[in-house]
């Protein structure tokens, strides 16, 4: 099925335009917004982005390429990702992400197989005082050790908590 | 006990909702600002000494100067990337007390004729957008934002624009191209931003914590500011510790607070009453410091002296169970994974170095190594448009110059010199 922004999203996306003298600037939020109604930035989601703002798609296609926050490809229904810059490393997440990566089994940037989980490391996510950190979607989870992290993967496997 | 110049939640818990931060002499500043010359309104940050907190320790005052004086559009963005590893200030002005960032920011468009300013925040801050922006709206509701502001004839809009995910959009000319929809990829100065920045207009980039200052400077006056912390360095400053300490947080302290009373005092020590063996005192780029630094005072002047930086302010403990090159393979490892592939010295340079420490770690260092090293750095500082490759060789290069008998040890013995050591690579 052809992806196509609602005409609600292509009334916020010309909401956005008006923040700024030049469309272009649209890029990011409207590429953010793809990723959150069609799971991720698919060349057909470039496609979509790049018509809804009158721009190349080499140009959309460039700026999907080089920011991290864009899923090129689908990720799991949560996707975890696991700070494993100094701060966190110094306080321990070295040994979540392994144990997680053996726990979920399975390969970074891959969906588990109940299509619940993307595993992914990540650079400092500026949460190094509550390390170590986990992001899983938008929302982040600090101070975690092995035991909690086990407990969040089955309470989100269970569904009792959602994000 | 200091004085709270930013973290206001510590005098008032509710001080994010409008009407408690007016409480606390809130949007004062601004109504002070409105009435007087803009020239003045610079004048005065010039006169306090603020210097940019994002890292540079830039006079705030000088650079909102440099801004034509001219009628055209002009644009004033808030650097809120906060991507610096163990950087993790900005965010608690923004989520605690965000008011104080928009007060500022709407003095500073005043002061500078800017009528449009943005917040440009890492997306990762996703949840500290949607707080900030509930008090943006807040603002625009009591008329501290939009047209006409206090009545004054004065215009300011303010947007926040969320970044995806690139540790170079925080440096200013990544960030402009960033807001212009493009790759972060920095731009060659000059033009600098205040004659070409975003749009191709007038445009000043200044720190959230540096912007956060302004609203109490006017209000108070330059002098009060400069009864704050040592000459030149003045005002308050937000040290976050991270790593090795008890207690490990963001702490309001006068500029210039000795670097062991933030470590063990306000951050409660060191871990398992362990010996602290290395400090980066200002984010992943500070060259490395040692215990015997630990008297330093913690400002612009003397962490130069000392041959590194106060930077962002983030200080970041390592005990002695921490292996030096394993830390530093991975902070290697973050500057390779970020350089934006622009400037071949840095593209180049930063993984090679991330490959040699990695391959000295694992044992397969070899003689020579150490110096290939400081020839890479020699080979990237100074060479590239932006700061990043010059970031990477500081930090680099600070381990090598102060660990240096750490890196020969694993290249002679085919291991390391830390034994039961935290695991923090591979």
């Amino acid at each position: 099925m052809a992806l196509r922004f609602t005409d609600q999203d292509m009334k916020e996306i010309e909401a956005i335009c008006q923040l700024y003298p030049d469309k272009k600037a649209a890029t990011l939020p409207a590429l953010h917004l793809a990723q959150k109604r069609f799971g991720f930035i698919s060349e057909e989601a470039i496609r979509v982005v790049a018509d809804a703002l009158e721009l190349p798609v080499a140009h959309v296609m460039g700026v999907a390429t080089f920011y991290t926050m864009y899923n090129k490809k689908a990720v799991g229904k949560y996707h975890v990702q696991v700070c494993t810059n100094i701060s966190c490393a110094l306080m321990g997440s070295r040994e979540i992400f392994q144990h997680l990566k053996r726990k979920l089994d399975v390969d970074l940037g891959e969906i588990t197989k109940d299509g619940l989980f993307t595993l992914q490391e990540v650079e400092c996510l500026g949460s190094c005082g509550t390390a170590p950190t986990i992001q899983i979607n938008e929302q982040y989870f600090e101070n975690m050790t092995v035991e909690k992290t086990d407990a969040l993967i089955e309470s989100l496997k269970k569904g009792e908590i959602d994000v | 006990m200091s004085e709270y110049v930013l973290f206001k939640q510590l005098i008032d818990p509710d001080v994010r909702e409008l009407n408690h931060y007016i409480k606390l002499g809130g949007y004062e500043g601004l109504k002070k600002a409105l009435e007087m010359d803009p020239t003045a309104v610079v004048e005065e940050v010039k006169k306090s000494n603020l210097r940019g907190r994002g890292g540079a320790g830039f006079p705030c005052g000088l650079k909102w100067s440099f801004m034509p004086k001219d009628d055209r559009q002009k644009y004033f963005l808030c650097n809120a990337d906060e991507g610096e590893p163990g950087t993790f200030k900005d965010r608690y002005i923004m989520s605690e007390n965000p008011h104080q960032l928009i007060e500022g920011m709407v003095i500073g468009g005043f002061a500078m004729g800017a009528s449009v300013g943005y917040i440009y925040i890492r997306g990762e801050f996703k949840f500290i957008a949607d707080q900030l922006q509930k008090a943006v709206d807040e603002a625009y509701a009591a008329g501290y934002l939009g047209e006409n502001i206090l009545g004054s004839g004065f215009n300011f809009e303010l947007y926040l624009h969320l970044g995806a995910g690139a540790y170079i959009c925080g440096e200013e000319t990544g960030m402009i191209q960033s807001l212009e929809g493009c790759t972060g990829q920095p731009r060659l100065k000059p033009p600098f931003p205040a004659q070409v920045g975003v749009f191709g207009k007038p445009t000043t980039v200044n720190n959230v914590e540096t912007i956060a200052c302004v609203p109490d400077i006017i209000r108070k006056g330059a002098n009060w500011f400069l009864t704050i912390g040592p000459e030149r360095n003045n005002g308050t400053k937000i040290y976050a510790v991270s790593g090795h300490v008890n207690n490990p947080g963001v702490f309001e302290l006068p500029m210039g607070t000795p670097l062991r009373e933030i470590i063990f005092e306000h951050a409660g020590g060191i871990l398992d009453g362990k010996k602290v063996k290395a400090i980066i005192p200002g984010g992943s780029s500070a060259p490395v410091l040692g215990p015997e630094h630990l008297d330093i005072a913690m400002d612009f002047d003397s962490l130069k002296e000392a041959g590194s930086m106060l930077g962002s302010g983030a200080i970041i403990v390592m005990h002695e169970d921490t292996c030096i090159v394993e830390a530093f393979a991975r902070l290697a490892d973050f500057y390779a994974h970020e350089s934006c592939g622009q400037c071949t010295p840095c593209r180049e340079g930063t993984p090679w170095m991330a490959q040699i420490i990695r391959n000295i770690e694992n044992g397969d260092g070899r003689e020579g190594d150490i110096e290939l090293l400081y020839d890479i750095c020699v080979k990237i500082i100074g060479r590239t448009i932006c700061p990043l490759g010059d970031a990477a060789v500081f930090c680099v290069k600070g381990a090598l110059d102060r660990f240096r008998d750490e890196f020969e040890y694993h290249i002679q013995h085919k291991k390391c010199l830390v034994e039961n050591k935290v695991a923090i690579y591979g």
